[in-house]
């Protein structure tokens, strides 16, 4: 693989150990897949997740003295000062979430705490060459805008963030954004839930090839983020087409550049509702609400404070959202509303985090399939069910 | 002279391991660090421990975060994976086995797949790309 004199100084360890490893995994990864050469990027977000794995990376990097040279934005891990309100937090994830906020504030990161950085904060541009890790993340910018970024890892994408740099292989390519199969959506795609089973059900149709989706008018950017981490959830897709509407796909001939699709498929209202069965646990009495996998935005917050207003939930809900929405919910009354109601709102903060321990064992309800598929590791089952539909359901205590 | 098959390497390292043939592909988060089984109730290895295999899988599944952090865990348990066999190999899944220094090799000859059974003992040299059945 050819690399610059930069380059090979930083692979040499003239930047220090912390530069050194993360330029030689990036070369390892460049060997993997047969590239050329490195290529700059202009933007990374890193898939923060003080897990075990994340935080033991990150600090190997500190006491390497690395620095970023492209700074990422970063996923949530949870706000402590928040949870102590509501919780009691151990102590050991307590040291974890600050050790990890310690790390990643040295290496130089922005410390958004946001999985949503496609709708604020880290907006690439049409063709842009950038980094992204995050599963909602790496389609969202690779499809809705057009940007080019390899399904990376968090650590792939933090070694790009020091680096500056990242192999040219896979989706930075033109010619491997082709689209593959072309997937006939018959369904009503009438609200955002139907895109969440939508992407999580695909996968199965088109296995690894990437889809162009026809069928679909108008998807708002909800539908959109739901559709991205469902792909990337139920299967690894982090690059689709919509007909008509995304970027690279304003015609047949654009979508497919000028091949014909490898198959077709269609998917109809029957496969999405069989698919909603075999996720979702039974219905029933539920324990507590959850929302925000991924961060919700504001309009799903004021729906959701439109149902609650002036009534009391029988069983708690939490809404997860970036630090920006959660303040806007304060200006626009929404906090308020949804307190009144007994419902929370918190910054910062993912599903996937020890904060939620006192739901553990216990039976929730949420509208997003990633966000149950995660928490089989920690004990949480979950009902699936629209937005709208699981709230009243929070507004009784049953499904 | 026993039988050999060639590969390409992502990530290096040279292991003995008997072979785990899994048809889905793999979460490694949803793998119990403390026994090494898979949880998740729909995959063909339910229930089976891959620790110190050699698992032959088509695909990683799972976020940006969960591959590396299930093969950490694995790993300071000491029930990872000997050696990973994949066919489509996502940055994700490429990058984690880097920085773990877990062996990982793909484009495995198309024969390796019909002849060889579960529980057969060979040696994975991902540094030179060569599967060696013992």
């Amino acid at each position: 693989m050819y690399l610059t004199d930069e380059e090979q100084k930083m692979l040499n360890g003239d930047y220090g150990e912390g530069t050194q490893l993360a330029m030689k995994i990036l070369a390892a990864i460049g060997e993997a897949y047969d590239a050329p050469k490195m290529v700059p990027v202009s933007r990374t977000h890193v898939a923060l997740s003080n897990q075990e794995a994340d935080l033991w990376f990150a600090e190997k990097l500190v006491n390497g003295g690395a620095k970023c040279r492209v700074r990422p934005t970063v996923n949530p891990s949870f706000n402590l000062e928040q949870f102590q309100q509501i919780t009691t937090i151990d102590k050991e994830d307590e040291e974890t979430v600050k050790r990890t906020h310690a790390a990643y504030n040295k290496l130089g990161a922005i410390m958004t705490y946001n999985c949503t950085p496609y709708l604020e904060k880290n907006i690439p541009y049409f063709g842009e060459v950038i980094s992204f890790s995050e599963s909602s993340a790496t389609p969202f910018v690779n499809s809705v805008y057009g940007a080019r970024t390899n399904r990376e890892s968090a650590q792939s994408a933090l070694c790009s963030a020091i680096t500056g740099v990242t192999p040219y292989y896979g989706f930075l390519l033109k010619e491997n954004r082709a689209g593959q199969v072309l997937v006939h959506v018959e369904a009503d795609m009438d609200d955002d839930f139907a895109y969440q089973m939508l992407g999580y059900f695909a996968p199965q149709k088109i296995g690894f090839d990437i889809p162009v989706f026809e069928g679909i008018h108008n998807p708002s950017k909800e539908a959109l983020m739901n559709l991205g981490a469902q792909l990337n959830t139920g299967g690894n897709v982090a690059l689709y087409h919509i007909l008509g509407f995304t970027p690279e796909a304003l015609t047949m001939e654009d979508a497919f550049q000028g091949k014909k699709p490898t198959k077709e498929v269609t998917i109809t209202n029957a496969d999405l509702k069989a698919m909603r069965e075999e996720i979702s646990d039974a219905s029933g009495k539920i324990d507590f609400a959850l929302y925000g996998c991924p961060h919700l935005t504001i309009d799903q917050i004021s729906t959701i404070a439109d149902l609650v207003n002036g009534k009391k939930l029988a069983v708690p809900l939490f809404i997860m959202t970036s630090s920006l929405t959660r303040s806007l919910t304060k200006k626009m009354g929404y906090m308020d509303i949804i307190r009144a109601a007994g419902g929370e709102i918190v910054e910062d903060t993912c599903m996937d985090q020890p904060c939620w321990k006192f739901l553990y064992g216990k039976k929730g309800i949420t509208d997003s399939p990633k966000c149950a598929y995660y928490t089989k590791r920690r004990d949480m089952q979950f009902v699936i069910a629209p937005l709208k539909d699981s709230v009243l359901a929070a507004l009784k205590g049953e499904y | 002279m026993s039988k050999e098959y060639k590969c390409h390497k992502i990530s290096g390292g040279k292991v003995k391991g008997e072979l785990l043939f899994s048809k889905d592909g793999l979460c490694f988060y949803l793998i119990d660090p403390k026994t090494g089984e898979v949880i998740e109730k729909e995959h063909c290895l339910y229930k089976q421990s891959i620790a110190n295999k050699i698992l032959v899988f088509p695909y990683g599944k799972g976020s940006s975060v969960v591959q590396a952090d299930g093969m950490y865990q694995l790993k300071m348990t000491s029930m990872n994976p000997a050696g990973m066999i994949v066919i489509n190999a996502d940055t994700t899944l490429a990058a984690s086995a880097i920085i773990l220094d877990a062996p990982m090799v793909n484009k495995m000859d198309s024969t390796f797949y019909d002849d060889l059974p579960n529980g057969t003992m060979v040696e994975l040299d991902a540094d030179n790309g060569l599967l060696t059945v013992l």
